[in-house]
């Protein structure tokens, strides 16, 4: 049974919350079916404000759907858990735990045994290229240090999905363009899902096998785009371009959508 | 940090490389002299106007003791012969030595409660209505108004000075670490259930590690009041203890044991405070800007 069903699936989502300073309700996703078959690089964009990280709260468990299902083959989730690892945009490393600690603590937690933990975490820190500052805290790092390590301390917990919540938008344009190159290069390697939100067409590009678009407020699928370019890609090559048009199209006009309907 | 690298250029110093970093060397001990020597003005300033004006008799000896007076008055009380009939006597030592230990049995369960219980508040909603109420309403009692219900119920005995300094410095301690539990970031509870802690390992893995920073500010203001306590209790409810002595000198009109009591119970406090502040920089490392000082 669990072999046939998708790796993950929206059936019907529906996700409404009241809106905390405001009060009013806020339609965040409105009837979302999708499926994701596994080892995939997805990245989905939109308006901000347009329900693109409630769609991965549902997957990391962190929500729960107001009406629908989100199973992860074939089982619906109910929980966060370590089989889905989540990079956030902030980080949130534990600011009293070193880097090493930072990474060491998901196999800790899940009982992992001691010489293991330390192996693991070596290999993963190296995976990441952060060998040589496990010691240091995380006030005490750059960055995109940080976001390596964050990156760390789920890929040590072997999960089944990567979900990555806008994880460069706050560093800067190098930085991001070397964190890039990396995501590509350890999802290569590892070959694990990836769900990553942005709000960058270039960088969706640049990453995924598949780009999901979402309307503004309340969110829907607006297009859901395969990119079928050799990596690694070259972001001023026409292809490159004619993909990056195409969904910068469709953005535009969900943009002026959201003005005018005060969602943007 | 190098005045010299970062105001010209390299090429333009003459000197050998070794200069500048000599000279850098020279400065910070210069410096820090200077600074030590900012830190002890006021005290000196306050010492030697004191001297002149008993010196100058101003003001009679009777109605303000010189420093020197007090500095005699205060070696008898540390070092004079035990006698049966002086109170004071040599019993300086002695007194310390009750009043810390008062300190420090109360402040132990103050801050033993008042960290348990406050880290359940911030984190558990039914915790926080049973108790917030109450706590809130016991806080704004004065706690010296608690002293005839502590003698009351506990008799001239050391566990009413006990009681009052731990039930005083409670308060101070619960709610700073409330707070601080209360504000723990809810990015990081996500993050360790994203890693796998489960719900009830929340609050000793995330909730109370966050809450650190609240809970030595608690604790530094929880173990100032316990020294008010301390001094409070002795004058009214026990016998012994830097505040017994401190009542009985005024009993005694002796005005030089009463500034030499309370340059030692200032002097006790500052070191207290000093140790709980060297702790908390210690375990807060990971801050970014380290509390205490």
């Amino acid at each position: 049974m669990s072999n046939q069903a998708p790796f993950i699936a929206f059936r019907n989502v529906y996700k409404s919350f009241r809106d905390a300073r405001e009060g009013r309700l806020v339609h965040a996703l409105d009837n979302i079916s999708l499926e994701i078959e596994r080892g995939a690089f997805v990245t989905v964009i939109g308006p901000s404000g347009c329900g693109k990280t409630t769609l991965l709260n549902l997957l990391a468990g962190f929500e729960r759907p107001s009406s629908g299902e989100v199973l992860l083959e074939g089982e619906a989730i109910e929980r966060p858990g370590a089989d889905r690892g989540v990079v956030f945009q902030e980080y949130a490393l534990f600011p009293w735990l070193t880097l090493r600690q930072n990474v060491e603590y998901g196999p800790r937690e899940r009982g992992i045994p001691a010489s293991l933990v330390r192996e693991i975490t070596d290999r993963t820190l190296a995976m990441v290229k952060l060998a040589g500052a496990e010691n240091r805290y995380p006030h005490e790092l750059s960055g995109g240090m940080r976001q390596r390590a964050a990156i760390a301390r789920v890929l040590v917990n072997d999960p089944k999905i990567l979900l990555m919540d806008e994880p460069f938008a706050a560093l800067d344009a190098q930085t991001r363009a070397r964190l890039q190159q990396e995501v590509a290069r350890v999802w290569m390697e590892t070959r694990k899902t990836v769900f990553f939100v942005t709000h960058s067409v270039e960088e969706a590009v640049l990453l995924a096998d598949r780009v999901i678009a979402m309307t503004a407020l309340p969110g829907r699928l607006k297009a859901d785009v395969e990119i079928k370019l050799p990596r690694p890609r070259d972001p001023t090559s026409p292809s490159f371009n004619d993909h990056r048009r195409e969904l910068e199209n469709l953005l535009r006009d969900e943009i002026i959508i959201g003005a005018a309907t005060g969602n943007a | 940090m190098h005045p010299a690298s970062l105001s010209q250029p390299a090429g333009l110093v003459r000197a050998g490389p070794k200069a500048p970093q000599f000279d850098a060397t020279a400065d910070a001990a210069r410096r820090k002299i200077w600074r030590l020597a900012r830190r002890i003005a006021l005290p000196a300033a306050i010492l030697i106007a004191w001297q002149a004006v008993t010196a100058a008799q101003w003001v009679s000896s009777a109605s303000l003791p010189s420093p020197l007076a007090v500095a005699a008055a205060w070696w008898e009380w540390i070092f004079g012969p035990r006698q049966a009939l002086a109170w004071y006597s040599g019993t300086w030592g002695l007194y310390l030595l009750m009043s810390l230990e008062r300190v420090a049995a109360g402040f132990a369960i103050a801050a033993a409660a008042g960290v348990s219980l406050g880290v359940l508040i911030g984190w558990y909603a039914v915790v926080e209505d049973l108790f917030d109420g109450t706590i809130n309403f016991l806080r704004a009692v004065p706690m010296t108004a608690w002293v005839p219900f502590a003698v009351f119920l506990f008799g001239i005995h050391e566990s009413a000075a006990i009681f009052l300094i731990a039930f005083g410095s409670f308060f101070p301690i619960v709610v700073n670490v409330a707070a601080g539990a209360r504000q723990t970031p809810r990015i990081l509870i996500r993050a360790a259930r994203m890693l796998g802690t489960p719900p009830r390992r929340l609050l000793l893995r995330v909730v109370l590690p966050a809450a650190l920073p609240s809970i030595f500010t608690g604790l530094r203001v929880g173990l100032g009041l316990a020294w008010v306590l301390v001094i409070v209790a002795e004058m009214l409810a026990v016998q012994g203890g830097l505040g017994y002595a401190l009542w009985s000198a005024y009993q005694f009109s002796r005005l030089d044991l009463i500034l030499a009591a309370i340059v030692s119970v200032g002097g006790l406090g500052l070191a207290s405070d000093r140790l709980i502040s060297l702790l908390a920089r210690r375990i807060l490392r990971w801050q970014t800007g380290s509390m205490g000082q």
